[in-house]
């Protein structure tokens, strides 16, 4: 518990506390009438809504779209389905200047929907709904489908026999049981698409502007500090908000469940409702996931004259590319498979300590700070950079310059997926399975590592996928912290995109392919590491 | 009691994954770029500055070997967010020298009192048009970039139509539905524009300007990679997404680098300038308040207006050099566009009504 609150304390709260501070005080004195200068503007007011009505709008769809995928996932065996639950979860970790330059190609002009029907989505409100549906598909399979797949399907059966049918079946025994990761998953959208910046800018167009934007414009373009502060403390508000409902859901629904091997309540789809099912969600996956990244990939080989790999060729020379970076863009990788490393560790040990202590339920303080720990995800990241930089900055915590702020930063990102992962699970274990083996003389580790660890295992490994995966996509607080001459991969695309010429356009395309190989590779091995090492660890 | 535990099997896990991983890695294990942090040692001289900055490794080392200092840059956003970031932690910067403040920005950064006066070695060799604080010497004129309507020469070749020349021109039928710019609250080619119409008709007839262009169907779009590499025509990028404006707001240095990034390398490059509808920005650097190590930030700074540095950087930041007697590559000669009178606002003018101006465009053009 002392782990992860003096994490949060020092590398979020502070900062951020520090940043709101010198927008709000003026002489020592907390100015609170300037909430009300600030929120009775109408181009704010226009922002508010947009944002939160976009919001809502894209989580719908979200789950809309996504739970059939958590059902499919969670209960169906069929050929490639590691590969194509690696590949889901690519988008979300993709940063979104790479995303806006995949959809417009798909939705703009003379994009792919424009030359078949001339339709156009670009600028309007449908490509950021849509883009929004492709970073959090993943976020929704991956959250509800991990525990569906491991609930024991005999439950439901039982239901049937004492005369249920199928659907009440479904609702009074599945449903209940699936709740919390709904919400969790539901949640988790719409924090993300409340709180969207990229999308929002690239695929909406200068008419639209979320929450999110308009603090980036009004702290790093205009350092207008006072209104910056306001609108962070109203996103915080209503993340709050949001948080403190979900919180409330949760102990609701909160029942040990029996948690089974995944493995064995998947099977083959049988019947032609359910093989229909099946194609549903691959015919979806392949329009809304696998044709944005097709056209990156497509774009990547597409040199005059022809297809070739002239520019994955050019990102491994540091000469080509003098004028854009001080070595060769391919040294990228390797800085964000660090940086990801450090982070993906830094996330589990904090959120897996904090996991942890919210299990053993210790009163009200501590379901204080579950939702405290999520706040980060609310919270922008150019609030976050800028209030490192007035508060780390003396010795020995002058980490300003220092490269561990980019991992911290982005744990501080993860941690919250590492708890929301870990705990539905953690709650979910029986506490009198563990009582069991200690009566029949097992020590608390070993009745831990017998009970607990195999049930848990797997979320572990889920959870250090999405820490991982966040960290190498993360681009928002890279870019507000100063380092030395090595970026991450998001910094690299954004640089080259940020130039003129073809090789330059080629190479972002191609180091864009990368990252998502980069992504989708390390996503398949965890999910390897889980089968072939089930049974002991 | 058991978390400590939890902790040492979750640390195996994803050390095993990490394991998993490092085979993507690559094998040298040499810190990455992650010297000592912290204070700057008397032999380190620390440039922060914004990502657009570049220098070849060579003037570096050549700085090194000069001078005995090692350079460290540090890059943080954009123009706008890095000066800001120094307003933040005035007093107590992360570096020595500041580089990337423009003329837009200048008096941002004077009226918070983020620098030092020095007068640079060798300032009597730099333009004296450009010396924008020549009595104070607080900064240090690095170089000049000039903000220009590109046109896709195909385009008007294929339908017998002269490119644009002026910003009049802009608003003329003829080109109707043909431009694309950049949003002047995000984007600093964006902003030049803006203030390139402001300077051409004056503070009463910008607006109505701008209604005129509107009416010809200008697009805006959020930044400048938008624009250039998706919408428009003449750029390799919107080559392959299709795009059909031929004119955007870009840069004059904009053509030689789309030939300098082809493959093969064209005769002639495959956009122009319209050398009348040109913004100047110039762009300075600065002793920061506070510096650690003011010496090597004073060595620094005259080596960013020594010959060596003013001729390395067009190729790495495609901006012009602002020393007399500094060569510009051919690239530039042969491909660039020479501006002759592109327009100005005095930083002064351009602090105090930059929001109002913004504000009232945005109303304009973007609602």
């Amino acid at each position: 518990m002392a782990v992860p609150v003096a994490f949060f304390a020092l590398f979020f709260a502070y900062p951020v506390v520090a940043i709101v501070g010198r927008g709000l005080k003026a002489d020592g004195v907390w100015q609170f009438g300037r909430f009300g200068e600030v929120l009775s503007r109408p181009d704010i007011q226009h922002v508010l809504w947009f944002t939160l009505w976009q919001a809502l709008a894209s989580t719908a769809l979200t789950l809309l779209i996504a739970l059939p995928g958590a059902y499919v996932f969670a209960r169906f065996d069929f050929p490639g389905k590691q590969l194509l639950r690696a590949i889901v979860t690519v988008p979300f970790v993709l940063p979104t200047v790479v995303v806006g330059t995949a959809f417009l190609a798909l939705l703009g002009r003379g994009g792919l929907l424009d030359e078949v029907w001339g339709v156009r989505l670009d600028t309007t409100v449908w490509a950021i709904l849509l883009a929004h549906v492709f970073f959090n598909y993943a976020v929704v399979v991956r959250t509800v489908g991990g525990l569906w797949s491991q609930l024991d399907p005999r439950q439901e059966e039982a239901a049937r026999v004492l005369g249920a049918g199928r659907f009440a079946a479904w609702r009074r025994v599945t449903l209940p049981a699936l709740g919390p990761a709904v919400a969790a998953a539901a949640l988790m959208v719409f924090l993300f698409t409340f709180t969207s910046f990229g999308v929002v800018q690239i695929l909406g167009g200068p008419g639209f502007s979320t929450l999110e934007v308009e603090i980036y414009r009004q702290t790093a373009q205009l350092l207008a500090l006072p209104t910056a502060a306001v609108l962070t403390l109203v996103q915080f508000a209503a993340v709050g908000a949001i948080l403190a409902v979900h919180a409330w859901t949760v102990r609701r629904r909160e029942t040990a469940l029996k948690l089974v091997d995944p493995a064995q309540t998947a099977r083959r789809p049988r019947g032609a409702g359910q093989w229909a099912l099946l194609g549903g969600v691959l015919l979806t996956v392949l329009v809304l996931i696998l044709l944005p990244l097709a056209v990156l990939v497509e774009r990547s080989l597409d040199v005059s004259g022809g297809h070739g790999f002239a520019y994955y060729r050019a990102l491994a020379s540091a000469e080509m590319n003098s004028g854009t970076f001080l070595v060769a863009p391919l040294e990228a990788i390797v800085n964000s498979l660090r940086y990801a490393v450090v982070a993906t560790l830094i996330a589990l040990v904090v959120g897996g300590l904090a996991a942890a202590a919210l299990t053993r339920k210790a009163g009200r303080l501590v379901r204080g700070f579950d939702a405290l720990l999520m706040l980060p995800l609310g919270v922008s990241a150019v609030t976050v950079g800028f209030g490192f930089l007035i508060t780390l900055d003396k010795p020995p915590l002058d980490l300003r310059t220092s490269w561990i702020l980019v991992p911290l930063a982005q744990a501080l990102v993860g941690v919250p997926f590492v708890v929301r992962t870990m705990l539905p699970v953690l709650r979910a274990v029986d506490g009198r399975l563990r009582e069991a083996a200690a009566v029949l003389g097992a020590s608390p580790l070993r009745a831990w590592r017998e009970v607990d660890l195999p049930l848990v295992r797997r979320a572990l490994l889920v959870a250090a996928g999405f820490a991982f995966a966040v960290s190498l996509g993360e681009f928002g607080a890279t870019v507000f912290i100063a380092r030395p001459d090595n970026p991450t991969l998001p910094v690299a695309v954004s640089r080259l995109l940020g130039r003129s010429g073809e090789l330059n356009y080629g190479q972002a395309m191609a180091l864009s392919t990368i990252l998502m190989l980069v992504c989708a590779v390390s996503l398949l091995l965890l999910e390897r590491i889980r089968t072939d090492r089930s049974g002991e660890f | 009691m058991s978390t400590t535990k939890k902790i040492a099997v979750s640390a195996v896990a994803v050390a095993l994954g990490a394991t998993a991983l490092a085979g993507c890695g690559s094998s040298d294990d040499s810190a990455s770029g992650s010297g000592p942090t912290g204070s700057s040692g008397s032999k380190t001289v620390t440039l922060v500055s914004h990502d657009s900055f570049n220098a070849s490794k060579d003037v570096l080392k050549e700085f090194t070997a000069e001078t005995g200092y090692t350079v460290k840059v540090l890059k943080s956003g954009d123009a706008g967010a890095a000066l800001n970031q120094e307003i933040l932690t005035k007093g107590s910067p992360r570096g020595d020298v500041f580089f990337g403040v423009d003329n837009t920005l200048l008096s941002r950064a004077l009226d918070n009192g983020l620098f030092t006066s020095y007068k640079a070695k060798g300032i009597d060799q730099v333009a004296a048009d450009v010396q924008l604080d020549a009595g104070k010497h607080r900064v240090t004129p690095v170089d000049t970039g000039d903000i220009c309507i590109n046109y896709d020469k195909k385009y008007f070749a294929d339908k017998k139509l002269a490119p644009p020349k002026t910003f009049d021109d802009l608003a003329k039928p003829a080109y109707k539905d043909l431009l694309v710019t950049e949003n002047a609250a995000t984007s600093s080619p964006g902003l030049g524009f803006l203030l390139g119409t402001v300077a051409t008709y004056g503070e009463d007839g910008y607006q109505d300007y701008w209604k005129k262009l509107k009416d010809n169907g200008v697009k805006v779009v959020d930044g400048w990679e938008q624009a250039y590499n998706e919408e428009f025509s003449g750029s390799a990028g919107g080559k392959k997404a299709k795009a059909d404006r031929p004119l955007v707001v870009s840069y004059a240095s904009s053509p030689p680098v789309e030939v300098l990034y082809a493959d093969p390398q064209p005769k002639t490059a495959p956009t122009g300038v319209a050398t009348g509808t040109c913004f100047r920005q110039i762009e300075f650097a600065g002793l920061l308040d506070g510096a650690k190590n003011e010496a090597g930030g004073k060595a620094l700074l005259d080596f960013l207006i020594g010959k060596k540095f003013q001729e390395d950087m067009p190729l790495n930041m495609f901006v012009s050099p602002v020393t007399k007697g500094a060569k510009v590559p051919d690239l530039f000669t042969k491909f660039g566009a020479t501006v002759d009178k592109p327009t100005t606002v005095a930083p002064d003018e351009i602090a105090k009504n930059r929001e109002q101006w913004v504000q009232s465009w945005s109303s304009l053009v973007v609602k």
